[in-house]
C-alpha cells in the first residue's frame, strides 16, 4: 500500500503505477457530476458536440454537494454511489477520462474500460463530507446551474484524499479486503 | 383540550432539522468509537478515524455531516387530547421541513420521479416529507425525525417468506441483503428488521427500527439476542467500514416485530431489511 501526490490532468504514466488500495491526494482541478449530467455529458459525445469541460486526463468526482453558506466555496461534499454513472463511464474513459471519484461497487464493463484505456476508480469515504470539503478550496458551476446541486462544477482541490478501488490491472479493493476478513 | 401552537411546532421541527444533521447523536459517536476500538483492518480504521474527525468538525462549523440530508421521514403521535392552533399539524410539519432544510443550507434532495427535475421552487424544498401518523391518548404529540440518504435505502429489501422458513430463513435474508449490498451503503451500518404484520406494514417497522438509540436492549429477550446473535454473523461478512474489508461491518442489528404478540397472517412471514448508513440521523421532540 503506497501513498502518492498527484496533480491533475493525470497521465497514463500517473495512472499506470497505481495500485488498489493505495492512498492519493489529489491536486488540481476536479469536475462534479452525476447521474443527469452523465446523461447530458454522454449525449454531447455521441453527437458529436463539444462537452463543457476537456476529458483528456480529467478526474470526475461523483457528488451533489450541499448549498455553500456565505462565504464559503461549497457545502458538505462527500462522494454518492457510483453505479449509477456505470452506465455512462466507459464511453467517458474511451474518450480520455482517468480518473473517477466515488463509493461503492463499479460492474465489469467499467472495470474493463479501466484496463484497457488506462483508468482508475478512487474511494473517498462517504459521509466524511465535512472534512471533505476542507481539501475544497474553489468551486464554480460551469454547466447545467438548472440540476441544482447536480450542476456541473469546476472544483479546485488541495491534498484530496482517496484510496485506488479499481486499478488499470483488474483489481479490485473491496473484492480483496473482503476476501481478506470475511470468516467463512 | 391541551393547545399547541401550529408556530411552535414550525420552530421545532427546523431546529431540530439543522441540529440533528450537523450534530452526530451521542449513541452513534459512541457506536463509531467503540467500532474504531475493535476494528482489526487498518485501512477500515483509519476510515473509522475520518468519520469521528468529520463528526468533529460538522459539530464545530454546524455544516451538513454528510452532503446527503435526505428524505425527511417522520412518525409522529398525536395525544387524543391534544389540539393544534393556527393550522394543521401535518401543514406545520411540511413548513418546518422547508424552513429547517433551507435555512440550515441542507441539500434538497427530492425530485420528480420521471423527469428527475428538482421541483423546489413549485413543490417545495425538499417537499414532500414522508409522515406516519398515530394516535395515541394522552395530550403530547411526539415527532421522531430522521434524514434518511438514498445510498443505504437503495439496497433496503422486503419479502414475505413463507412461515416454514422460520427463524433461520429471517437470518438468511437479513444476511444475504446486507451482503449483496457490500460498500454501497456506507457501512459500517445499523439494520432496521420489520417482522410481521403485513408486507408494507413490516417495512415501516424495519425503518421505525433504526430510531431506537444503540446500546438500548430489545425489551424481547427473545429477540434481543437474535439481535446479538445477527450483529455477530453479519461482521463475519469480512465488509469493514466503507467495503474495505474489516471485522466492523455492523454497529447494531434492531429488530421490530408487529405488536401485541409479533403477529402477522397465519399464510405469511413478512420480513423487511431497511439499512442505515454510519451518518444515522435520528431525532425526536415532545411538544
Amino acid at each position: 500500500m503506497a501513498e502518492y501526490r498527484l496533480t491533475t490532468p493525470l497521465s497514463d504514466e500517473d495512472v499506470s503505477k497505481l495500485k488498489a488500495g493505495d492512498i492519493v491526494y489529489l491536486n488540481g482541478t476536479l469536475y462534479t457530476a452525476r447521474d443527469a449530467a452523465h446523461k447530458r455529458l454522454v449525449d454531447l459525445i455521441l453527437s458529436g458536440e463539444e462537452l463543457p469541460f476537456d476529458l483528456k486526463g480529467a478526474v470526475i468526482y461523483y457528488v451533489g454537494p450541499t448549498p455553500p453558506k456565505p462565504g464559503e466555496p461549497i457545502g458538505s461534499a462527500g462522494p454518492t454511489t457510483s453505479y449509477r454513472m456505470d452506465p455512462y463511464a466507459p464511453i467517458l474513459i474511451e474518450h480520455g477520462l482517468k480518473g473517477m471519484i466515488g463509493k461503492g461497487k463499479r460492474n465489469q464493463a467499467v472495470r474493463e474500460a479501466c484496463q484497457k484505456h488506462k483508468a482508475v476508480y478512487f474511494g473517498a469515504v462517504g459521509g466524511a463530507a465535512a472534512l471533505i470539503a476542507k481539501a475544497i478550496k474553489k468551486a464554480e458551476v460551469i454547466a447545467y446551474p438548472e440540476l441544482g446541486p447536480e450542476a456541473v462544477r469546476r472544483i479546485e482541490v488541495e491534498d484530496f484524499p482517496v484510496v485506488v478501488v479499481n486499478d488499470t490491472y483488474g483489481n479490485d479493493l473491496y473484492e480483496e479486503g473482503r476476501k481478506l476478513w470475511e470468516e467463512k | 383540550m391541551r393547545v399547541v401552537k401550529y408556530d411552535d411546532i414550525v420552530k421545532a421541527i427546523r431546529d431540530m432539522i439543522i441540529y440533528s444533521t450537523t450534530h452526530l447523536s451521542p449513541d452513534m459517536k459512541k457506536a463509531l468509537e467503540e467500532a474504531y476500538e475493535n476494528e482489526k483492518s487498518e485501512v477500515s480504521r483509519a476510515v473509522l478515524a475520518q468519520l469521528l474527525e468529520n463528526a468533529v468538525i460538522a459539530e464545530k462549523e454546524w455544516k451538513p455531516l454528510c452532503q446527503d440530508t435526505g428524505l425527511a421521514i417522520y412518525f409522529v403521535k398525536v395525544g387524543e387530547d391534544v389540539k393544534v392552533e393556527g393550522g394543521s399539524l401535518k401543514d406545520a410539519i411540511y413548513e418546518g421541513t422547508e424552513k429547517g432544510y433551507k435555512e440550515g443550507y441542507l441539500r434538497a434532495s427530492t425530485c420528480d420521479c420521471f423527469t428527475r427535475a428538482n421541483l423546489k421552487d413549485t413543490v417545495g424544498y425538499n417537499l414532500p416529507p414522508v409522515i406516519y401518523f398515530d394516535i395515541v391518548p394522552g395530550d403530547k404529540i411526539e415527532i421522531e425525525y430522521a434524514a434518511k440518504g438514498g445510498g443505504s435505502e437503495n439496497v433496503s429489501r422486503a419479502t414475505v417468506l413463507a412461515p416454514a422458513a422460520g427463524k433461520e430463513g429471517i437470518k438468511e435474508f437479513v444476511k444475504k441483503v446486507v451482503s449483496d449490498a457490500g460498500p454501497n451503503p456506507c457501512p459500517p451500518l445499523v439494520v432496521g428488521v420489520g417482522i410481521g404484520g403485513s408486507f408494507d406494514y413490516a417495512a415501516v417497522m424495519s425503518k421505525h427500527a433504526l430510531f431506537r438509540d444503540i446500546g438500548t436492549p430489545n425489551p424481547d429477550p427473545e429477540l434481543d439476542a437474535l439481535e446479538k446473535e445477527l450483529k455477530e454473523e453479519l461482521n463475519k461478512l469480512g465488509i469493514g467500514a466503507m467495503g474495505m474489508g474489516g471485522t466492523e461491518t455492523v454497529l447494531a442489528v434492531h429488530i421490530e416485530t408487529f405488536q401485541p404478540g409479533r403477529m402477522c397472517h397465519i399464510a405469511s412471514l413478512p420480513v423487511a431489511v431497511n439499512i442505515q448508513c454510519h451518518s444515522s440521523r435520528h431525532s425526536h421532540i415532545t411538544l
